[in-house]
This record gives structure tokens, sequence and C-alpha cells, in this order.
């Protein structure tokens, strides 16, 4: 009997002893924590994508509460509903955030774009990018080879096997700038989702000069300008031999889509046209 | 037994069909395009406009930079446009466009084929010629040869070494130099040992190329200084490290020159074209291309200027065959797949090789079979399959850590890999980038 209650005493000292120097020391070395850091954290998407611009959902939480203001703080994951909950638990303001989506700008689909020779080297658009120019006369298109489907977390970005470009599935797209970030051709752009996810943007990367360019793909941008000058909002500017739409001034009047002699300037999500001759469409534009 | 490297290395079939196939010239045709980046590092400033008139060997892109190398016409005529073109890896680069008329040379260059051996230039002097001549490595890397022979502060070369291992299969320029140019060869390479201030040099020549070490030992013996060394028939026994091991069994540290064991080195072709420039003046605007494939009908060693299009040497050499699925520049080794037969040929285009469908076509990757067959045939005893991997998942200081940056591309591992793992297509980017980043550190240093 005395052996076992030795035993149980023995070791409870111990225990004891072990839990107030294990106690002191926590206490000794105790870090302070902010509690809502946890609490933002709570409420993020935990999808650690680095969409932010911080490393991980963690570090953002705590950028969160060390900041005086949420102004240029964005989760585009969680987008606006998250970031007002974030708001609310630091009591502050939420900053109204433009909702963003990633856009493809390349349409050389194998039709618009006959490829001149066979890549048959490692399915990677990285590799292919450092090897050479590409399988078409382009050689700032699209490689079709997937880097950004990869590098997706989200499931929103597929190659479609028929045209061999990416195709970006709306609801699913979080705008975390993966994409963006892993084609080695910088054709993927992040731009603004626009109501009822309108959205007009030149859909071609490619600097040659309007004949060259023209002659390895048929929807390539020119550089004609005419778009520029039919824009009423001096939205467009061409550089490079390629044009480009701010989408901070564009008003999404479609003005420019149907002038492009190319037609490598795309409108997504609009009604059908009605059919309109000049006369009415400038009637409208008065009224 | 005959010296090689001591570690990796394969020997694919030699395939060196064009050997026995004297040099023979080209037509010049009426238009030729010269790219201003024809070597490793900044490309040329062109010097001349549209409507200028050229004659062979004007200068027409000066170098700017350090690491860069003068662009000299190749043919007399009239400058058409500046413009881009495309190159051999199929993106747009500039490139001057002029119209041939007639062959006139500038009247500086001793275009007689007497072979002039006394050179009384001072080091300097051999190389500031050897500069304003545009010379590049001609083995394939082009790199600016005045740089390679200006030794950095702190170390001094003590042996001279020339690369006529040519160990890639099919290609046999080389070879045909140095049937045929051996004595100039000879002279130019005493040029680089007086430019050097060196008094050893070895000549490295495979045992696939007897009739070539023959002739190279009977002339050296009225050099003093130069031997020459039969080496056993090994791939890449042309690698600069590879070769500085076989010869004189040094080993150059990682991430260091050559130049840290005291060696220089130096290609057949490149010796050539010093001698060239430093007793005639000649400015780089030729060299020899070998054409050749398994179903080409007339294997040949072509002499072409720098800006021939490639499709006019596939002319000379009997047509395209019809069963050519892939145009390579350079070796089946580490030469580029042509993106288009219209690219002209440069200072670093060694051979145009027409390889047939069937065996062009790479094969469908498998799950890597942990053989380690691409570990033992790597001749700078790296672990190509981790690279890979780690290339694949981004983990950039484990790959600095095993070496990725002292791969030499030489391709051995993917040519072995049972499973048709594309391994040096990862290492390479891998490389790429590891190498951005330890550039970075040192700026940010």
């Amino acid at each position: 009997m005395s052996v076992l209650l030795t035993a149980v005493v023995t070791l409870g000292v111990i225990g004891a002893g072990s839990a107030a120097i294990l106690y002191l020391i926590g206490q000794k070395f105790k870090v302070e924590e902010d509690p809502r850091i946890q609490e933002v954290q709570d409420v993020l998407p935990a999808a650690n994508c680095g969409g932010c611009g911080f490393p991980g959902c963690a570090s953002f939480a705590s950028a969160c509460v060390k900041a005086d203001t949420l102004e240029g703080l964005n989760c585009p994951v969680g987008g606006q509903a998250t970031m007002d909950k974030v708001a609310r638990i630091l009591g502050q303001a939420a900053p109204v955030a433009v909702k963003k989506i990633a856009v493809v700008r390349c349409n050389g689909t194998c039709e618009h774009r006959p490829r001149i020779n066979l890549y048959d080297g490692a399915s990677n658009c990285t590799i292919a990018a450092a090897l050479y120019g590409g399988d078409t006369g382009c050689s700032f298109g699209c490689l079709g080879l997937g880097d950004c489907e990869a590098s997706c977390t989200f499931d929103a970005i597929h190659i479609n096997p028929e045209t061999m470009l990416p195709e970006v599935v709306e609801d699913k797209c979080t705008a975390c700038g993966a994409c963006v970030k892993a084609c080695p051709k910088d054709i993927i752009e992040l731009r603004k989702q626009g109501p009822k996810s309108r959205r007009i943007y030149v859909s071609c990367v490619n600097e040659e000069k309007g004949g060259v360019a023209r002659k390895s793909c048929e929807v390539a941008c020119i550089g004609c300008s005419k778009c520029q000058q039919a824009c009423p909002f001096e939205a467009i500017t061409i550089e490079n031999n390629l044009a480009y739409i701010n989408d901070d001034k564009c008003r999404l009047c479609r003005k420019c889509v149907p002038v492009c002699p190319t037609n490598s300037i795309l409108e997504l999500n609009f009604p059908p046209r009605k059919d309109k001759s000049p006369k009415e469409e400038k009637a409208t534009v008065d009224a | 037994m005959l010296k090689t490297f001591r570690i990796g290395g394969i020997h694919p079939k030699e395939q060196k069909v064009s050997a026995g196939n004297a040099i023979q010239p080209i037509a010049i045709p009426n238009q030729v395009i010269i790219p201003l980046a024809q070597h490793i590092g900044a490309p040329c400033q062109p010097v001349v406009k549209k409507g200028d008139t050229v004659k062979v060997g004007t200068l027409i892109g000066k170098s700017v930079g350090f690491v860069s190398a003068n662009i000299h016409s190749s043919v007399s005529g009239t400058v058409l446009k500046l413009d881009k073109t495309m190159d051999a890896s199929g993106y747009r680069r500039d490139a001057v466009f002029i119209k041939v008329e007639g062959d006139e040379w500038e009247e500086s260059i001793d275009r007689s084929p007497d072979l002039k051996k006394e050179c009384n230039l001072s080091p300097g002097e051999i190389l500031d010629k050897i500069a304003a001549a545009g010379i590049v490595g001609m083995g394939g890397a082009t790199f600016p040869t005045h740089v390679k022979l200006t030794p950095p502060p702190g170390s001094r070369p003590e042996i001279l070494i020339i690369n006529g291992v040519e160990c890639e299969p099919w290609l046999t320029s080389d070879h045909r130099l140095m049937m045929e140019r051996t004595e100039e060869i000879m002279v130019g390479t005493t040029i680089v040992m007086k430019a050097l201030n060196v008094d050893k040099a070895i000549i490295g020549i495979e045992n696939n190329k007897k009739d070539a070490i023959e002739k190279f030992g009977k002339c050296a013996e009225a050099y003093p200084g130069i031997s020459v060394e039969a080496l056993k028939v090994q791939y890449p026994q042309g690698g600069e490290k590879q070769l500085i091991d076989a010869l004189i069994g040094r080993q150059v540290p990682s991430g260091a020159l050559p130049i840290s064991v005291g060696a220089v080195v130096q290609n057949v072709g490149t010796v050539l074209a010093i001698y060239e420039a430093v007793q005639k003046n000649k400015p780089l605007v030729e060299r020899v291309v070998t054409v050749t494939g398994k179903d080409v009908k007339l294997p040949c060693n072509i002499l072409s200027r720098v800006g021939i299009p490639a499709a006019n040497l596939i002319d000379a050499a009997g047509g395209l065959p019809e069963t050519t699925g892939k145009i390579v520049s350079g070796g089946p080794m580490m030469g580029k797949a042509l993106a288009s037969i219209d690219v002209p040929v440069t200072k670093g285009t060694s051979g145009i090789l027409l390889i047939p469908t069937l065996e062009a076509k790479r094969k469908a990757m498998k799950d890597c079979i942990r053989c380690a067959k691409c570990i033992s045939v790597c001749p700078m005893g790296l672990n190509p399959t981790l690279l890979m991997n780690l290339t694949e998942f981004e983990v950039w200081d484990q790959a600095e850590k095993h070496r990725i940056a002292d791969c030499i591309e030489c391709g051995s591992c993917s040519y072995t890999c049972p499973a048709d793992r594309p391994l040096l297509d990862h290492i390479r980017l891998g490389k790429g980038r590891v190498n951005t980043i330890i550039r970075n550190r040192k700026t940010n240093a």
C-alpha cells in the first residue's frame, strides 16, 4: 500500500512543481496579442491565396488590426461582405472596394491564329516562353499550356480544349491575382467587374506594327486608333501599337466595339445590340 | 587509355555523315538579314541607316556595354531598312536588311590565301583587334571573345586549351575546319597564347577525328608549346569544365570561371576567326555551318555569310526532306528548334539539323522510377530529378543549395531518362530563376 502511496505522492509533487514552473515561464514570456487578430482571422476565408498582397490570411488579419484605417486593405476573395465584418470587429468604416475579375486579353483561337509549328516540350507556359515565341506567328499571345489553370486555387480558370485559350468562370473568380502572376506573357489582367458583370476590353497584347500583328492573328489589335477617336470619355490610349481601355474612365458606352476593324475589342454580358442606323444612335445619345 | 572527364557523360550515336565533305561556299542571295543580337550580352546599336551603302566588313552594329560584340556587314550593297525579324527562337528582334549588290570588300581586309605567321602586336593590340572584329565563341555559346581573353584582376592564365572536341552528334563543321585550315588554326593559337601571355597550349580532339589528330600532331611539331591530345569520345566533352578536367585534370570550383584553375578555353572556329581578324583584318562575317540529317540528300559543310536564310542552306543540301519534323539550329543535344526556316544564319549557327518527324517527336512524360540514371550521367555531379522537382515546387533556396546554377544544360539527363521526363526543360527554368535571385542578392548586398 505504501509503495502505491509513495508513487502517487511523488508523481503528484513532480506534476505540481512542473505545472508551477510552466506557469511562471508562461507568464514571463507571454506575448501580448491583440485578441481582435484572431477574431478578424476567423471571418476571413482562410484560402491563404495571397490575393490581398499579404502572405496569408493571418498576416492580413494582423495588418488590418494594426492599420489606422482599412483604406487600401481588401480581401478580394471574401469581397465586400467579409470586409464589412472585419470593419465591424474593428469598429471602423469599411472601404468600398471595387469588385474585380480576371480578364484574358488574347482571343487567338486556333481559328483566328493559325499554328505555324508544333511544341512538344514540357507542358508549362513558363518553360515554353523561355524557349521560344510560341507555336503561332504571334510571340505575345497565349501559349495555351495552362499555367493559369494550375495556379488557380478556386477552380475559376480553365483552358478550353477547342480554342486552347483560358476561360474565366465569373462566379468562381475571386480576383486573387494568382493567374496574373503565373502568366509569363502578362496576358491576364484584373479589371473592374462592372455593373451586371458588363465589361469592355481590348483582347490583345500584341505590340507589333499593324501589318505584322494582323498577319499572325485575325483578331489582333493593329493600333489603328479608331477606337480612341470613337471614345467620348478619353478612356482609350494607344501605346506600342496597342490600344488599352482604362476601366476607371470607361463608361461602357460600347462605341469602340463596332469601329474596331479586327474585332479585337470584346464586350461581355451586354444585351444584344439593336440594329440601329447611325442617326438613331445619335438621337439616343442626345436624349 | 585515352583521357576523358571523370564523372558522368553519355555516348550518343555519332552520325557524323558529313565529315568527309569539304567545306563549300554558298551563293549569296539578293537580300540578307543581319540580326543585331548575335551574342550573349547587350544587343548592338545600329550605326547605319536606310539607303547607306555598305561593303563586306563595314561596321553596321556597334557594341554597347562590356559584354557585347560588334557586327559587320557580310555583303556589299544598300541598307534596305532597319526592322525586326524573327530570330531562331520565334521572337522578333532588331535586324539590318541589306540588298546585295556585287561582292565588294573593305580595302583593309587582306583576302589573299597566304599564311601570315608573324604577329608583332602587343597583347593589348591583339585584344583590340579581336574586339573590333566582333568575334564571339563559335562553338555555339557566342560569348564575346575579347571579354573571355581579358582575365579578371587577380587571376593569371597558365594554359590555353583549344577545343576541337565537337562532341555533338551530326556536326562536322569544326572537324572540316581542322582538316582544311590546320596551319591557320595553329597560328591563331600562337596569337591567343601571346595575348594571354601563356607558353603552353593543348589542342583537345576526340578520337573519332583521327585524321585531324594526325594532321595537327604533325603540324604542332613546328610550334613550340603547343601539343595535341586525343580524347575518348564522350559527350559533353566540349563543355569548358569537362574539357579542362579531361586534359589537365583540374576541376573548376562551383560557380567559378575556368580562369580560377588557370585555364582559358577557345573553340577551333574562334581561333581561326582570331587569326583572320588579327593577321588579315577580317571581321567575323562568315562561318561554317553543317547541314545534315537522316534523310538529307547531300549532307554538307557550307561556308555561309552571316544573314543568309537557313532555307537557302537547306536547298544547297538537296532541299527539305518530306519527312522533316523538326529543324534544329546547332547539334541534336544542345541545339534549339527553329520556329521558321527563314531565320538567318548568325555567328553561333554551327549546324542545321533536319530531324524526321518520327524521331523528333517527344514521348509523353511518365512517372520517375528512381533509377538514378540521370544522376550517373550528369557531368556536373548534380541530381537532375531532384532539381526538376525543386523547380516545379519553386523551392529556390534548396535548388540553389543543390547547385542548380552549375548546370551546363548539356541535356544528358533528358537523353538518358527512361521515363522521358523533361528534366532539362525544368532545370533550365529553375537555373534562370536562381541566377536572378543570386544576382539580386549581390546587387543588394
